[in-house]
């Protein structure tokens, strides 16, 4: 029952605001699905407590299919994952509510985005509480259409349009790797029950599938890849990671819940979901490994030359779900879970940081015209600077705990793509330290620019807005000190995760209690990357700007490819979409317009037309002619009768 | 001695007159309708004919009905061609054609 309470809750919610849009009075129509996530949070915090000294439960609600010896059924599934999950989706979730009520104050939209919201957090629930494939697959499309229809909230805009567009698309390749792999294990394992088949993994290690006559693939490599390329599209892993960037097209609040809790962290947790499965595919594990490392890396670099305040925590959520995905390709699925519900806070924070930012300069969001902020609005600068410092992973903070703790595990690991997964991780702790830096110092240190003085913090609908970002910095600064021992060091999911490869079992780096962790963080090289990065983005922006100047001819190219984002997005206009527009072209004007159109339709009425054009001629009217038909033929047919039947 | 054999050849020969009549007449509806009394008379006579040599009456007793068909027949056939020929001032069969395709 409280199970239910927390899915249907946002939900019922969304139903009554987007009907009673025009009717209800405003407060009712921030005020219930501030109540309705509230609700849920609350008995998500239950559900964990219930979990932490309890089984896993598993509730059937509803029969869904039976076909023939097929059942499916609606249920949920609620283990130590599911909770924690729930728990990140909900209390993020109400931050952002809550900062919705200041942010979107004078929209004309402003019921309609309540609505969307509670039910893009109620359709994240519905995919962290899936018990079977099918159950996860209606979630992520629903999270799918929610964050179309968000990023396209301004949908007057036509570069909203397009990036709205654009994510749902580049969503629908991972969905299909995503479907077919469902397909695949379904077929190959009888069901659809996570219980099923996780049970049955070893078996299906063993299977061969055919995929075209006579090539024979392991079923689980397979579908696991599949899975993961699911999971690429919805957490954004190159090369499906072009639609994030644009999705900053829509209101900042909700960028804050696609990049924290309800979006793209839905591939991370397929993943780890499917751990008793991914287990046993090392192959798939490798993938994964390599495609996060790379992502990670990579698109770091392209946070630092990014000049839009959202588009580089954008990016930062880039290299933040491939440190995910790296961990998850190590086997430390403990850790990488722990890392995205560390990273939910502080990146929500940050997002909503640069949101507070945004309204108070009136919507400006190019960062060379912000500066000095600090004095006009101390307490956001106060959390984002926590927030800052939570990314770049400075020893003590939430993201320290998580991080470390990842990149401890991936450079421990002994599988083909360790060494170059772990060089790369390092490498993005310097990178990551250096564009949070940079980004606290432009925006909020350096030169006000002209016309800022009257900003301030503190309007009437400031008070809506500080209160998530006071609420957020808490756990982004306090929360690691907490969860690191149960989470990584002890048995916290033993019961839902599985690690046979020994992920993160017997690393001496992960110390031996919190402390320990904290202590050995200080004096490991991650700690110095960090340091480094963010050093020198305090050089180049703050002690000697006149440096980036004299550094800027060298850096022309590199800085141009990264500004271009490895040029995926003019690649993919060059070489792709020509080659679909053409392909539609074909399929419009000769399938369509020629062949079912032109043969099929009006072939079928020319053809009728030209017979009956024959046929009509025999019908002359005149008496005689009938009368002769009818004297011959009955002529005919008693010569038929007399010398062919006798 | 006529057999029978002579009486259904003249029958015949008067049913294919009156066929012929029917198709190859171009001109007159009254020519048609002389022609169906024709169609009829040959029938008539294989009725008479097998009567006769298979010594069964009952073949003459349907000729009678056949006749008083006939006649009706031939009374509401010229009731028509009455009125059609008030409505089309002509009787040419070439001009009545309106189911033309």
């Amino acid at each position: 029952m409280m199970y239910e309470a927390i899915l249907l809750a946002p939900l019922a919610a969304a139903v009554v605001v987007a009907l009673g849009a025009r009717v209800l009075p405003r407060n009712l129509l921030h005020g219930l699905p501030i109540l309705a996530v509230g609700l849920s949070a609350c008995l998500s915090i239950w559900a964990l407590l219930e979990q932490l000294d309890g089984e896993p439960v598993n509730v059937k609600l509803l029969d869904w299919l039976s076909i023939g010896g097929f059942e499916l059924s609606f249920g949920l599934l609620i283990d130590r994952l599911t909770a924690l999950m729930m728990c990140v989706v909900t209390w993020v979730s109400l931050a952002v509510h809550v900062y919705t009520v200041g942010y979107m104050r004078d929209d004309p939209g402003y019921a309609r985005f309540f609505a969307l919201i509670a039910f893009f957090t109620s359709a994240m629930l519905l995919l962290v509480m899936a018990d079977n494939f099918m159950q996860l697959f209606v979630g992520w499309e629903a999270v799918g259409l929610a964050s179309y229809l968000l990023i396209g909230f301004w949908f007057k805009r036509p570069s909203a349009n397009f990036a709205s567009l654009k994510a749902f698309l580049v969503n629908r390749v991972g969905d299909l790797g995503l479907l077919l792999g469902i397909a695949l294990i379904g077929g190959a394992a009888g069901s659809l029950d996570y219980a099923v088949v996780f049970s049955g993994a070893p078996g299906l290690a063993a299977q061969e599938i055919t995929v075209w006559p006579g090539v024979s693939l392991p079923a689980l490599d397979l579908g696991c890849v599949l899975l993961f390329v699911g999971a690429m599209g919805k957490s954004a892993q190159m090369p499906l990671h072009i639609w994030l960037p644009d999705s900053m097209e829509g209101p900042t609040p909700i960028s804050a819940l696609i990049h924290a809790a309800t979006m793209v962290t839905a591939g991370v947790f397929m993943v780890a979901r499917m751990s008793p499965l991914f287990e046993y595919s090392p192959l798939a594990l490798s993938v994964v490994l390599a495609v996060g490392a790379t992502t990670a890396l990579a698109t770091g670099l392209v946070a630092i030359v990014q000049q839009d305040i959202k588009r580089i925590v954008a990016w930062s959520t880039l290299s933040q779900l491939g440190y995910m995905m790296a961990g998850l390709g190590v086997s430390a699925y403990s850790v990488a879970i722990y890392h995205l519900f560390t990273h939910a806070f502080f990146k929500a924070l940050l997002f909503l940081a640069a949101g507070a930012v945004i309204v108070a300069l009136h919507h400006e969001q190019d960062i060379r015209r912000m500066g000095g902020l600090y004095r006009r609005m101390p307490i956001t600068y106060a959390t984002a600077l926590i927030g800052g410092l939570a990314l770049a992973g400075i020893p003590g903070t939430a993201g320290f705990f998580s991080k470390d703790a990842l990149i401890s595990a991936v450079t421990q690991s002994a599988g083909p793509v360790s060494a170059y997964a772990g060089w790369c991780l390092l490498a993005g702790v310097a990178v990551t330290a250096f564009y949070s830096a940079r980004f606290v110092l432009v925006v909020f240190h350096g030169r006000e620019p002209e016309g800022a003085s009257h900003v301030s913090e503190l309007e009437p609908r400031g008070l809506w807005m500080l209160v998530p970002l006071v609420f957020l910095a808490v756990p982004s600064l306090l929360i690691g000190w907490f969860t690191y021992q149960p989470v990584v060091l002890g048995e916290y999911f033993a019961s839902s995760l599985v690690d046979l490869q020994g992920g993160t079992a017997g690393a001496p780096d992960l110390g031996a209690d919190t402390l320990d962790f904290f202590v050995h963080g200080l004096y490991s090289p991650v700690f110095l990357l960090a340091l480094i990065g963010g050093l020198s983005a305090w050089v180049l922006y703050e002690w000697r700007p006149g440096w980036r100047s004299r550094a800027a001819p060298v850096l022309r190219v590199p800085g141009r490819v990264l500004k271009l984002g490895y040029g995926f997005d003019p690649a993919l206009e060059r070489a792709i979409i020509p080659g679909a527009r053409g392909l539609a072209r074909v399929a419009a004007d000769q399938a369509d317009a020629r062949f079912i159109d032109g043969l099929l339709v009006n072939g079928l009425a020319r053809t009728i037309r030209w017979g009956s054009g024959v046929m009509r001629r025999l019908q002359t009217g005149l008496l005689y002619h009938y009368a002769f038909a009818m004297v011959a033929a009955i002529c005919l047919l008693i010569a038929w009768v007399i010398l062919v039947l006798d | 001695m006529i057999g029978l054999a002579h009486l259904l050849t003249l029958s015949t020969i008067l049913f294919a007159i009156a066929v012929c009549g029917i198709f190859i007449n171009r001109r007159s509806v009254i020519l048609l309708l002389m022609c169906v009394e024709l169609l009829l008379l040959a029938v008539n006579f294989n009725f008479i004919a097998f009567a006769y040599f298979l010594g069964d009456l009952a073949g003459q007793v349907f000729v009678f009905f056949i006749l008083t068909v006939a006649a009706a027949e031939a009374a509401i056939g010229l009731a028509i061609l009455v009125v059609l020929f008030r409505n089309r001032i002509s009787v040419n069969v070439e001009e009545f054609s309106l189911l033309k395709g």
